[in-house]
């Protein structure tokens, strides 16, 4: 394992990146950032500025318009940057799939290293996603 | 061989490295108090080495339009200000070489370019959200630094002297009343200078997304959160030095404890104030310091002068 993976697992800056989401993906990320979890114990802190981020968190779905914004905040994001695709409407598209204006799933337009589904998943889901994202860049089982 | 040690001074003790790794140190000790205080476990002890080495493999993005040379050397003004701060302070302490009259003023200058080099750096990567943080950060810079430079002189017409070395030679300011208000008053600037609620206004994690540091990606974020670490640890060792006698070194262990527990009382008095108030508008910050703490310290030198 190299100094940058380790460093990297070791202090995870996420960014949440809100599309068209029902705001209950976004409320459970919340929660799981609450102390009750405490993900500071793991290095895992919320930043405000894309700039900063190490994991982005998208919710919600990609339509035609905000996925060219979701491509230029990842062109902004300073690399090596994961992305963690949080919720069903993330992963698939979930009821908004025969939606006019939904084209493809987010993978179609930036690399997704993770998905988590669930509407919504539950705040262990996504501590879970993340150990699992950690361990798969650690190279461990 | 005097030039030598002068850098090896400057680079590893009591200038950059030492003070970068006691700053993170503390750092870590304002995350882990900020988590008990709300009854969570907190960070890993290593955890801001972790923070500030991970940024140090990140990219660094420039935006465009930036004026590029600004934008990349605005953070190293600060953690090279900071670093000289920390080595005259130390000097003063252990008598590595000569201090000398007026170290008092020199350091006072020094400390105010980490918020020069922030505003600088803010106001070059053209975003609009840093150019809000940056403006605010000098209008607290404009409020905070007349009445911390007011509550400096205290000590200074207790002693005589601009020597940082005659004030630790000296009683302590603390012991008399005049010294008391004067410390109060430069413990609320401190917290201002540090950009630490409730005078955060220029980072505004809410609204402004981290304020002036919007644009700051991998090395130069590093460089820029370790000259807050840096700050956070030279900050309260130099009020520790001019107001409370600064920690004694030479003399046994007991008095070294003592000046590590003042300097740790004085951390955890800023973590405390920074959990518990809300953020004030910067209007507010203004008001504040130009009104009530102004006229603290003015009455905190009149009492100077009249000896108490
Ligand atoms: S996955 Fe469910 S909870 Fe999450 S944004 Fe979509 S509809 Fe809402």
């Amino acid at each position: 394992m190299s100094f940058a993976v380790n460093m990297l697992t070791r202090s995870l800056n996420v960014f949440h990146l809100g599309g068209s989401a029902c705001n209950n993906c976004d409320i459970e990320i919340i929660d799981t950032l609450t102390p009750r979890y405490d993900l500071e114990r793991f290095g895992i802190t919320l930043v405000g500025s894309v700039r900063h981020a190490d994991v982005l968190l998208i919710t919600g779905i990609f339509n035609k318009k905000s996925a060219i914004r979701l491509k230029r905040v990842y062109q902004e994001a300073a690399k090596p940057v994961l992305v963690i695709a949080i919720g069903a409407c993330a992963c698939t598209g979930n009821m908004f799939q025969k939606s006019y204006n939904w084209n493809v799933s987010v993978d179609k337009y930036i690399p997704v290293d993770a998905y988590l589904p669930g509407c919504p998943p539950k705040p262990e889901a996504m501590i879970m996603a993340m150990v699992k994202l950690v361990k798969k860049l650690r190279g461990a089982k | 061989m005097e030039f030598g040690s002068l850098i090896l001074q400057m680079l590893v003790f009591p200038g950059l490295l030492f003070t970068a790794v006691v700053g993170l140190v503390t750092s870590w000790v304002d995350r882990k108090v900020t988590a008990r205080v709300q009854m969570r476990v907190g960070p890993p002890f290593l955890q801001p080495f972790y923070d500030v080495l991970k940024l140090m493999i990140k990219e660094t993005c420039i935006p465009a339009g930036t004026s590029r040379w600004l934008f990349l050397s605005a953070p190293l003004f600060g953690i090279a200000a900071v670093a000289l701060a920390s080595l005259l302070i130390w000097r003063a302490f252990i008598p590595l070489g000569q201090t000398f009259s007026g170290d008092i003023i020199v350091i006072l200058y020094l400390l105010t370019i980490p918020a020069m080099a922030v505003i600088l750096g803010s106001f070059a990567s053209q975003n609009p959200l840093a150019s809000l943080g940056g403006s605010r950060e000098m209008k607290l810079m404009l409020a905070y630094e007349l009445p911390f430079v007011l509550a400096i002189l205290v000590p200074v017409i207790h002693t005589h002297s601009i020597r940082l070395f005659d004030m630790l030679a000296a009683a302590p300011a603390v012991a008399k009343p005049s010294g008391v208000i004067a410390l109060v008053v430069a413990m609320v600037c401190m917290q201002a200078k540090l950009t630490l609620v409730p005078f955060d206004a220029p980072e505004a994690e809410t609204e402004l997304t981290g304020g002036a540091y919007v644009e700051y990606s991998g090395p130069l974020l590093g460089v820029f959160k370790l000259t807050r670490a840096m700050m956070l640890f030279t900050m309260p060792i130099f009020l520790v030095a001019v107001f409370c006698g600064g920690i004694a070194f030479g003399q046994g262990w007991l008095p070294i404890l003592l000046g590590v527990l003042k300097y740790l009382g004085l951390v955890v008095a800023v973590v405390l104030i920074r959990n518990t108030a809300p953020r004030v508008r910067i209007d507010q910050a203004v008001k504040f310091f130009w009104g009530p703490m102004t006229l603290a310290a003015f009455a905190a030198i009149i009492a100077a002068f009249l000896g108490w």
